[in-house]
């Protein structure tokens, strides 16, 4: 069978299954739509996190940063994994104690303002959109890659998929369908990474292949591609060529990020009691942790490949001689070959590359690393019905993170700023529809976003990590705490996290981005790092305010003293 | 609303006991050990270290050390260390807070 097919019978499938799932788990009762009344198993929570939190980018997009940064790009295997033990040990346990439906609940209760609870809110409908758009955008390109549908109708297809979930059955429904969603997510992206290390490096583990001798070179995997890059002048793979202060800034923001992260946070209400918060944490990041520790491997694989593709025994090849899956890409544009020289090799090389007098080399090869994942299967040369699968995966990575966030949304606007605020009087069937409706309008304009996506999705991703690394992760840890933390002091510290993340943000990437460069950068920190020094300004600036006003009430003291402590069994 | 119930516990008693702040912290001396170990293996061996162990092949025979702690050992270790903090309060959560007495 032909890959379009293998793709359309896989996608449909596993569509067909989240409509099932969709239409058994309907919400009646806002305490189910917004957290699937509380009632989900640790172990199902475990996966149902794993796959809200890898998004389009971890499936498709992050092996292959990776693949083209080497050591550098592990600042995001680290930051967004290293958030969970942030998230386990200062954080979900103690907001599942508290026990409401929103992030923004626990900062308006516990810093007793409404000032408090919208900035909060306006924090979470900023990030979860920003992020939103990507996703619909992934969900657009697997379609027309694959299916060659256009991207509006592959869009308009998601959009249709996420509202029967979100809307009818809210966190109920999108709970279980992400249950499902983690399973075909992980079995699309081990599958071809088995295969792949085991006609690479002989292993069937990719953990351990990428780490063992190649097979028939007399050297290991790793100290070949070195080789390589070294020959064709791009910087070593396994040595970080950076600013270790950036790099450690960097892990830090995206940590903090992640633990920061509404939508993830949320999903540490659903489950019954406190030491469940605990155990599906550590499934969240077992779950997790499988594809993140299998995509570096998968990245050597991918970088191995693509470069004895095009230099074979010490010589680039010819154009011609290249194979389909090359020609398929240059198609969509995503590989490109301009043949400067005119000799009709492919020559790829690195900023350092020199020919036999000294001369430079002029590179002649450009790849977008989002093709990576995509095309390994291609590249690897395994069965039609693999490459499939693999579409169907980067689907469901792409809506259930969808979902989850769309779900932030619809709360947000619901509870936090209807029943919390605007109009307090609501009952909970008109609470319900109201989030119905929000989930429903959030959707469309999601749609929108991902049919036209705003040109800067990539930067506004750094924002949404900064800014939940300069906001809400310091004004939750501190609430819980420090007992005597106030409303003046977390509002200050919250705002000038945001003001200096944001400002740093907005000055190098679109007032200024030629002076974006780390002799500008503030203690050559860059934009994606800098959420790490807003969150120092925010713990420093809560520290002094709070020192200078009164303390919390006592009723505010009492509740931080029982969130600190579990149930009673 | 049905889950609002769970979270409160309108007949816990209004004091904080001795046992109480012997609870938490234990707790905070816990977490105090984990963010070391969490923060050690990252940012540590990791990261700043990284270099410096680049000529040990470990655990793999042909991983650099600092390279794989950055890229495989770290998520390893932070999956060992919310297993354990679970495991460790979880079995706090019995000693102090079973059969109801405080």
């Amino acid at each position: 069978m032909e890959i379009q097919q293998w793709t359309a019978i896989l996608v449909g499938a596993s569509f067909l299954l989240y409509i099932v799932i969709a239409l058994k788990s309907r919400a009646n009762s806002t305490g189910e739509f917004y957290v699937a009344g509380g009632h989900v198993p640790p172990l199902a929570n475990g996966m149902a996190t794993a796959a809200d939190w890898m998004s389009a980018a971890s499936f498709i997009s992050m092996a292959g940063l990776i693949s083209f940064s080497g050591f550098d790009g592990s600042v995001y295997l680290m930051g967004w994994t290293g958030g969970y033990v942030l998230l386990a040990l200062l954080l979900a346990p103690y907001l599942r104690k508290f026990g409401k439906f929103t992030v923004p609940d626990f900062i308006g209760e516990r810093y007793y303002s409404q000032t408090a609870r919208v900035v909060a809110v306006v924090c979470a409908i900023f990030v979860s959109f920003t992020y939103v758009a990507g996703q619909m955008r992934g969900v657009g390109l697997v379609f027309s890659r694959f299916l060659e549908v256009d991207i509006t109708s592959g869009v308009m297809i998601g959009m249709a998929i996420v509202f029967m979930y979100a809307v009818l059955g809210g966190m109920k429904g999108i709970t279980y369908t992400q249950v499902a969603q983690y399973c075909v997510l992980i079995f699309a992206f081990m599958v071809p990474a088995i295969f792949i290390s085991i006609h690479v490096a002989d292993w069937a583990i990719p953990q351990i292949g990428f780490g063992m001798d190649s097979p028939g070179q007399g050297t290991s995997l790793l100290q070949r591609l070195n080789g390589l890059h070294e020959e064709l002048g791009f910087s070593s793979y396994t040595r970080g060529g950076g600013n270790t202060l950036n790099l450690i800034a960097i892990t830090f923001a995206l940590m903090a990020g992640t633990a920061g992260l509404p939508h993830v946070i949320i999903r540490f209400y659903t489950v019954p009691r406190v030491r469940d918060a605990r155990t599906s944490a550590g499934w969240a990041l077992l779950f997790i942790a499988i594809l993140y520790t299998t995509a570096p491997a998968v990245a050597v694989f991918a970088r191995t490949n693509l470069i004895d593709t095009v230099y074979t025994e010490g010589q680039f090849q010819s154009h011609e001689s290249m194979p389909e899956w090359f020609k398929a890409w240059e198609g969509t544009g995503l590989i490109r070959h301009e043949d400067h020289n005119g000799d009709g090799l492919v020559q790829y090389v690195g900023a350092a590359a020199v020919d036999g007098e000294g001369q430079p080399i002029r590179n002649e090869l450009t790849i977008d690393r989002d093709i990576m994942v995509l095309a390994n299967p291609e590249i690897a040369g395994l069965p039609n019905w693999v490459i499939g699968l693999v579409a169907a995966g980067g689907l469901a990575a792409a809506l259930s993170t969808a979902a989850g966030l769309l779900l932030v949304v619809s709360t947000s606007f619901s509870h936090d700023l209807l029943r919390k605020w605007l109009k307090p009087d609501l009952s909970d069937r008109q609470e319900l529809m109201a989030a119905r409706i929000a989930a429903g309008v959030a959707v469309c304009f999601a749609g929108y976003l991902g049919i036209n996506p705003p040109g800067f999705v990539g930067e506004v991703v750094a924002f949404a990590f900064g800014l939940a690394a300069a906001s809400f992760f310091p004004a939750i840890f501190m609430g819980i705490f420090t007992k005597r933390m106030n409303r003046e002091g977390a509002i200050a510290g919250m705002v000038v996290g945001l003001v200096f993340t944001a400002g740093y943000i907005v000055y190098f990437r679109f007032l200024h981005p030629e002076l974006d460069n780390p002799e500008n950068w503030w203690w050559g920190i860059s934009p994606k790092g800098i959420g790490s020094v807003g969150m120092c300004f925010n713990f420093m600036v809560a520290g002094i305010v709070r020192s200078l006003t009164a303390d919390p009430p006592d009723e505010v003291v009492e509740m931080v003293e029982q969130i600190r402590i579990p149930e009673k069994p | 609303m049905a889950a609002e119930s769970k979270g409160d516990q309108p007949d816990d008693q209004q004091n904080v006991s001795e046992d109480h702040r012997l609870y938490w912290r234990k707790n905070l001396q816990l977490i105090a050990i984990l963010l070391f170990i969490w923060a050690f293996v990252s940012f540590g061996l990791g990261l700043a270290f990284a270099d410096s162990l680049h000529g040990i092949l470990a655990p793999l025979p042909g991983t650099p050390l600092g390279f794989w702690f950055a890229q495989q050992g770290s998520i390893f270790t932070f999956v060992i260390l919310i297993w354990v903090y679970a495991w460790r309060m979880n079995k706090l959560d019995d000693e102090y807070f079973s059969n109801g007495d405080e």
